[in-house]
């Protein structure tokens, strides 16, 4: 029984020069207390589709078109109106964005912050919000919490503040954390410091967490199964060391070849020449095809290739590409 | 906080050490002589000279300087040549017209305002934005003695709700006098207040942490009141602060027509009759005005934004 379940999302953002789907029909499962990995490029989805969940969008003009987003319990959070969705925010799904300066009030005391989500989901009063929200930066491990309970955000340093964002999305212990990105603003040191605090915590509650991340080192660190995502939609999917150790689309090949430093590879880069397609009016096939060493006159034209699994794969392991291994070892 | 305060305070020293010097000699090259004025055309030369003598008109232009920076300094501001009076009693009298004028424009525009602005970004791009920001470039652009007379015509004579001007007996009574002239400053007030709070409340909409708020499961209305407001509202502050200092000293026109006792029909007064301590001590208290409401609007700030250190 998965906690989440996506189908066939597809979301559309209006831009002046057209309707652009950012998600075009992705479909994946968390199970209860996994730690599920969305990676690829900038502008492949990966925000989006993450954003569609509890539908924010930080005010730009998007919309979910069409698929299901099925939470366990508590029914399809696509088709559920706003007030509906706003019991389902903070309590069952929390979200952790990307720049943890940002994403503060900047006028707001800490304590203050952390208590409103407790006081709108829970019978509290402000003085028993405020307790929880002391204990709660207690287990995220910030030093002196009492008096951060007073302080404003940029009175923190970058690391305190994902801490406090992170006590703010545990603090109704929810089934399911979203973390966008959620190192990238932080300094190197820092960074692994706040993974290792969000898995460890979350280990404790049994909270699943979807993470999005470019960083595909981060996931091969600590996530259980992964989606790699590009122009839209999800290219392949299933347990990280089978996408990592025997990747089959060539798009996650090419992403692994253009990363520096990997184990057991020699050193040299080989990044992938060409652009993302424009999400407007995308090429007819397989999107990646324009960019691909392997595509044949088949893979440009008809629908974009479905996810399938392929002989001899691991359980779970999908993966679009029509081609088959002959074709990949051929080229 | 108060240290910084005093600091501020201090700094006001030399600035208006300057502005006695400017404002005293610009007033030494305006033409006309302010003796033959408070005399009267039939004066006699002896009477002229003996009036000047009075007044320290005869004496060189820094021992004059010196005595206005004394009568500064004593708080007098100096004595009114046509009223007889020290200037910081005419001031006494009239300001707490002018003072009423600012604080009733400035809530009249914030009430046309607040609800506006929301509206206008609640919308934004749409008809009804547009509509919203046409109607105050038209009040904005309106001559406010234009518009005063529209008001009196239309609200005071023919429908009969106000008086035409002047000023009544009391707090209740002057509420409905001073409405019409606090309308007409508040107006312009409030189309300011109005694009600015718009413009600021669609930058914040957009932040992040608005973001963080809806994911916590507040509702449309907390968001908006704990969030985007107080954050929208800083902005505000600044652009009210500037009005006010405006206000004070350049509500001329409105005082006039609505026959308002105020400090700006105090200054066109003595401006006419040549009662030169007057518009000099005038000149001089409007910018220690200034700079207190700058003081003030920088304290509200710092109050408002902790990120923001009065220094």
């Amino acid at each position: 029984m998965s906690l989440l379940s996506i189908r066939d999302l597809v979301t559309e953002f209006e831009s002046p020069s057209g309707t652009a789907r950012a998600v075009d029909g992705v479909s994946f499962d968390v199970a209860p207390g996994e730690i599920f990995g969305i990676v690829g490029e900038s502008g492949c989805g990966k925000s989006a589709t993450c954003r569609s969940i509890l539908r924010l969008f930080g005010g730009a003009p998007a919309r979910i078109a069409g698929g299901r987003i099925l939470l366990d319990g508590a029914g399809d959070l696509a088709a559920m109106r706003e007030r509906e969705l706003a019991q389902v925010r903070g309590r069952d799904v929390a979200f952790i964005f990307q720049d943890p300066l940002t994403a503060l009030n900047p006028t707001m005391r800490i304590g203050r912050q952390i208590g409103e989500v407790i006081r709108r989901h829970r019978d509290v009063t402000r003085a028993e919000a405020r307790d929880a929200a002391l204990q709660l930066l207690r287990d995220v491990h910030v030093t002196s919490p009492e008096r951060r309970l007073d302080a404003y955000p940029h009175e923190l340093s970058g690391g305190l503040r994902q801490r406090v964002v992170i006590a703010m999305a545990l603090a109704l212990r929810p089934r399911l954390i979203i973390a966008d990105e959620p190192t990238t603003a932080l300094d190197v040191t820092v960074q692994d410091q706040i993974l290792r605090l969000l898995k460890e915590r979350c280990d404790s509650l049994g909270t699943s967490i979807i993470l999005i991340t470019h960083d595909l080192g981060v996931v091969s660190q600590i996530c259980d199964r992964m989606a790699v995502m590009y122009a839209g939609r999800v290219v392949e999917t299933g347990a990280v060391r089978e996408v990592l150790d025997a990747p089959s689309h060539p798009y996650t090949r090419a992403l692994l070849a253009a990363l520096p430093g990997q184990v057991g590879r020699d050193s040299e880069l080989v990044p992938i020449g060409g652009a993302p397609p424009s999400l407007i009016d995308p090429p007819p096939g397989c999107r990646f095809a324009p960019r691909c060493v392997f595509a044949q006159p088949q893979c440009r034209i008809g629908a974009p290739p479905a996810l399938r699994a392929r002989a001899g794969a691991g359980e779970g392991h999908l993966d679009a590409c029509i081609l088959n291994e002959v074709c990949h070892a051929a080229a | 906080m108060i240290l910084a305060i005093l600091k501020r305070l201090l700094m006001l020293v030399p600035v208006l050490i300057g502005i006695t010097v400017i404002s005293f000699l610009l007033l030494q090259i305006m033409p006309g002589d302010p003796a033959s004025r408070a005399m009267g055309t039939r004066a006699s030369a002896e009477e002229l000279q003996a009036m000047r003598e009075l007044w320290g008109l005869d004496k060189p232009i820094w021992v004059q300087y010196l005595y206005f920076l004394r009568d500064c300094l004593t708080g007098s501001f100096g004595v009114s040549i046509f009223h007889k009076k020290p200037i910081i009693d005419l001031v006494a009298e009239r300001l707490p017209f002018t003072l009423a004028i600012v604080g009733y424009s400035t809530v009249i525009a914030l009430v046309i305002a607040l609800p506006f602005a929301i509206l206008a970004a609640a919308n934004r791009g749409r008809m009804l934005d547009n509509l919203i920001r046409q109607i105050f470039v038209v009040v904005i652009a309106m001559p406010p003695f234009w518009l005063c007379y529209v008001l009196i015509i239309w609200l005071a004579l023919r429908m009969g709700w106000f008086s035409t001007g002047g000023i009544g007996d009391g707090f209740v009574a002057n509420l409905g006098r001073l409405f019409l002239p606090s309308l007409v400053v508040g107006l312009s007030t409030a189309a300011l207040v109005q694009q600015s709070l718009r413009a600021a409340l669609i930058d914040t909409m957009k932040a992040d942490y608005i973001d963080t708020a809806r994911a916590k499961g507040l509702r449309g209305h907390e968001v908006f009141l704990r969030h985007v407001l107080p954050n929208s509202l800083i902005s505000t502050i600044s652009i009210i602060g500037v009005r006010v200092s405006w206000i004070i000293g350049g509500t001329v026109v409105v005082e006039k027509i609505f026959s308002v006792p105020g400090l700006g029909s105090l200054l066109i007064d003595a401006i006419v009759s040549r009662d030169l301590p007057v518009i000099r001590g005038l000149t001089v208290f409007f910018a220690i005005m200034v700079v207190i409401v700058n003081l003030i609007t920088d304290i509200c700030y710092a109050l408002a934004d902790p990120r923001v250190r009065l220094e």
